[in-house]
């Protein structure tokens, strides 16, 4: 009787663990599942504008949500995202071509966020090697040289004006008035939910507790077997795939890939999203997403209604997203998913200490 | 042959004011451990306070001097209400601190001159030197900026090398609490290290004023630039920063002049990558380690 | 010389001194032991500003200095030299002197010589820079550098660390030297108890933040329960 229960199987000890990933995976889908249906309800509510607006939120969500995970939970700083988020989008408009003759739409999503993946391999590979401040200069040398490359390639990249594509058009299923805009806000969320989907497993899988080990203490982790550089090429990778998955979305959207739109400031918008809504948490990379959609378009309603000068009404939506960058940081540091998380203790604290009141 | 002595000397001319830059990068990353990308906003709106003098009827020098002097009162203004709070809080917040900042300035600086590129005067003719019937790519302007620029460099390094107040401000950058229990009064050995890294970033900006134009976005590619130099001598540098800005000068000129302009933002990338790669703390990283 | 009255210091829900008193007379050496954790650092940096107390009061020469600035204490004749040291290893040997006498405003240069007669190595080694020092010399640094303010009051955190016993039994030697020739004061943290009672006047056993014990060196030694349990000999 004694050697029967003396040692754990390894089936028995498996099951449990596969058992809590499968949670993991079925909580996760159950949460896009709702947000899904929310979405549904609310894109078919919203005007063309305003679900433009939504679109524009979702693909910026699938890149800032990728750098929540590679800054947040890696700890590598990066200023040039946008650079991926412009390879995608001229990989996707490549493939898409000029008519409307090309493969189906999911898959040069797919096949533009693994052309940045290969981008991403390359850079996080660079970025392996660096730390800190070199780390920020070389990713911010990346965010303004990269959208060059279409000037060096004029007939292939367009130049300056970029790729024009032909908008993908709502399926005939759908009624042939179905607005171009609602249809564009379905293709990115359905991508941000993908997204969301994907990272939230990963972050709770041994990947992203390798991520997280190698943020906190690097020595540590190489001591316990993680091997560094590659977990955070790793990181480095799957955040470009998002942006490049982004960058394609954007192209759906805006049917044009052109250097101007990855601007260093695209850069340092993704990075502010990120910081806005908290380091590391996706829910904060949606809030920050619509933040950063939001500011600049209620600066801009709000100049127009006070009729300033037009010097000022072309400023005031910048000067407002840097005073918030600047305001934000300086009094809330860990964003707004960090100061939801503060309120929800103090809510904890004084609830316990009522109970502890009642029970004395 | 004639082509090489000028594209180097147009570099040298260019990387004086890259190495002006660096300098002021690497005095406020050695003094508070922090990058300043508002660099660019902050010279900015001290060229445009310049040119707004100028356009009222000042002579040259005297926008000169305003430069420098509002150089050195926004540095000090911005380290002690801006960065006073991230200065001992995870990097990031400094970043998107000094981001903001960045924004912030270019923003307030539409609203208050416009985004129209305003033109701005030199210090001397920009003709180049006639060196044996040929006109070379140097000109008196250039030799100015260049001489002012090493002239800044030789004053802060007696500074920092050969004051008190220089002592005070290496202590403070190097083990900060040690030096409060000495009596330094580290915050406002931090709050000079910002003005005097602003001046330098003042004096670069009217420098490269005539070339760029004065405009909002007009200094992002010299922030870029700068920042390139600073990253390849080493942050901790001041010397560093000077080389750098020289080989990044002289880089970004053969570049341009052999492979075009259009390339020379890559060039500059390209040149990033390669030196980080080989050093990834820089070509002057310091051996010793710091922890006694 | 220093009263140290029922002082509280925390870091967050941590409380690492709990309610410490204890007198520093003029002119003595008082020993501060106690195993790791027990609170002998958190008592030096209370002291000299680098942490807010809680609660409680620290009055030097009469004066409360339980809220000044660190950058004053100095000033006011309290020198403290930290643990692991704090010599700046990228400043020279001479640089780091005359930091310790800047504030007087000569640039630090005054009592220079003295110094070098005091350390003849360090004058042996002016012009290097700090990190090629050796530990002890490094100590005889970080003490010189803290000497250069003419202190008052001296406090130094575990002055042995990581040297070897002749090294260590020379400092100490210095330490009663400075007390019996200038009448220095001064509050020594130490782990090496044997080495620091050898020439304290008193000796405070610190524990979990509290003092357990306080008497002369030879009454704590001769203590046997107290001598295991806190103080290692």
């Amino acid at each position: 009787m004694a050697t029967r229960t003396a040692v754990v199987g390894d089936k028995e000890r498996r099951r449990p663990m596969e058992r809590a990933r499968q949670a993991t995976l079925v909580r996760h889908l159950t949460v896009a599942l709702v947000a899904g249906l929310v979405l549904y309800v609310v894109s078919n509510a919203l005007s063309a504008f305003d679900n433009l607006q939504l679109a524009t939120m979702a693909y910026s969500f699938t890149a800032v949500a990728g750098l929540t995970v590679l800054t947040g939970l890696n700890g590598q700083v990066s200023l040039g995202h946008g650079a991926f988020m412009c390879i995608g989008a001229y990989a996707t408009a490549k493939l898409l071509g000029e008519g409307t003759d090309h493969l189906p739409l999911a898959l040069v999503l797919l096949l533009a966020a693994l052309i940045t993946a290969v981008g991403g391999v390359l850079a996080g590979a660079a970025a392996a090697r660096l730390r800190g401040p070199y780390l920020a200069g070389a990713t911010l040398a990346l965010a303004v040289g990269l959208p060059t490359i279409a000037d060096r390639f004029p007939t292939f990249l367009g130049a300056s004006n970029g790729l024009t594509v032909i908008p993908s058009t709502p399926p005939a299923s759908l009624g042939a008035t179905f607005p171009l805009e609602r249809w564009q806000a379905w293709i990115t969320c359905l991508g941000a939910l993908i997204v969301y989907v994907l990272l939230a497993n990963l972050m709770r899988s041994r990947y992203g507790r390798a991520f997280r080990a190698v943020r906190d203490d690097e020595v540590a982790a190489e001591l316990a077997g993680l091997h560094v550089a590659r977990v955070q090429v790793l990181a480095f990778v799957v955040s470009a795939a998002c942006a490049g998955l982004g960058g394609g979305l954007f192209v759906v959207v805006t049917q044009l890939a052109a250097p101007g739109a990855f601007a260093l400031t695209l850069s340092v918008a993704l990075l502010a999203a990120v910081v806005l809504g908290g380091l590391g948490s996706l829910w904060g990379a949606a809030l920050g997403s619509a933040a950063i959609v939001l500011i600049p378009q209620w600066s801009d309603d709000l100049s127009k209604s006070l009729s300033l000068s037009s010097n000022v009404q072309a400023n005031l939506a910048l000067a407002v997203y840097g005073a918030l960058l600047i305001g934000v940081m300086l009094a809330a540091p860990r964003g707004l998913a960090g100061a939801f998380d503060w309120v929800h203790q103090q809510v904890r604290r004084a609830s316990t200490r009522r109970e502890e009141e009642e029970q004395a | 042959m004639t082509r090489f002595i000028d594209l180097t000397l147009n570099g040298i001319a260019n990387g004086a004011i890259y190495a002006a830059v660096a300098l002021s990068l690497v005095l406020i990353w050695r003094a508070t451990r922090i990058l300043n990308f508002a660099q660019a906003g902050m010279l900015m709106i001290t060229t445009f306070i310049a040119w707004s003098a100028i356009d009222h009827g000042a002579s040259y020098w005297v926008g000169f001097a305003l430069a420098l002097l509002s150089g050195l009162v926004l540095g000090a203004v911005v380290e002690r209400t801006v960065i006073r709070p991230v200065e001992g809080a995870p990097p990031l917040n400094a970043v998107i601190v000094t981001l903001g900042l960045l924004v912030l300035l270019q923003a307030i600086a539409g609203m208050i001159w416009g985004g129209n590129p305003h033109s701005f005067p030199p210090a001397f003719s920009i003709k180049g030197y006639n060196i044996a019937d040929h006109t070379v790519l140097f000109s008196p302007a250039d030799l100015f900026g260049v001489l002012v620029v090493a002239a800044v460099m030789v004053v802060l390094l007696l500074l920092f090398q050969r004051t008190s107040l220089g002592l005070r401000m290496r202590a403070s950058a190097f083990e900060p609490e040690v030096a409060r229990l000495l009596g330094v009064r580290v915050g406002h050995m931090f709050t000079i290290g910002w003005a005097l890294a602003s001046l330098a970033g003042s004096l670069a900006g009217v420098l490269v004023a005539p070339n760029v134009f004065v405009a909002p976005n007009a200094f992002d590619s010299v922030l870029v630039f700068g920042f390139t130099a600073a990253v390849l001598g080493g942050l901790e540098s001041p010397p560093g920063a000077v080389v750098g800005g020289v080989v990044v000068g002289l880089a970004l000129s053969y570049v341009s002049g052999y492979a075009g302009a259009s390339v020379v933002t890559l060039g500059a990338l390209a040149i990033l990558v390669a030196v980080l790669m080989i050093r990834p703390s820089g070509l002057f990283a310091p051996a010793a380690a710091r922890r006694v | 010389m220093l009263e140290v009255l029922d002082l509280e210091t925390a870091y967050g829900p941590v409380r690492a001194l709990r309610g410490v008193s204890f007198d520093v007379p003029k002119g003595t050496i008082t020993a501060v032991l106690g195993a790791n954790g027990a609170g002998k650092t958190s008592l030096l940096r209370t002291l000299s500003g680098l942490v807010r107390p809680r609660a409680g009061r620290i009055v030097l020469d009469g004066a409360d200095v339980s809220r000044t600035p660190v950058e004053q204490l100095v000033r006011r004749g309290m020198a403290h030299v930290p643990e692991g040291r704090g010599v700046i290893a990228e400043l020279s040997v001479e640089e780091n002197l005359r930091l310790g006498g800047l504030w007087r405003g000569d640039g630090g240069r005054g009592g220079l010589d003295e110094m070098y007669d005091l350390f003849p190595r360090l004058g042996e080694r002016r012009g290097q820079p700090a990190h090629t020092l050796s530990g002890g010399e490094r100590q005889m640094l970080a003490i010189g550098r803290a000497l250069m303010a003419k202190p008052r009051l001296l406090l130094l955190d575990e002055p042995s660390l990581g040297l070897a016993p002749q090294v260590t039994a020379r400092i100490m030697g210095l330490l009663a030297r400075l007390r019996d020739e200038s009448g220095l004061t001064v509050l020594l943290v130490e782990q090496n108890a044997k080495s620091a009672l050898s020439v304290a006047d008193r000796g405070i056993v610190l524990n979990l933040g509290r003092v357990v014990a306080s008497d002369t060196p030879a009454a704590l030694s001769a203590d046997d329960g107290l001598r295991h349990a806190y103080l290692g000999f």
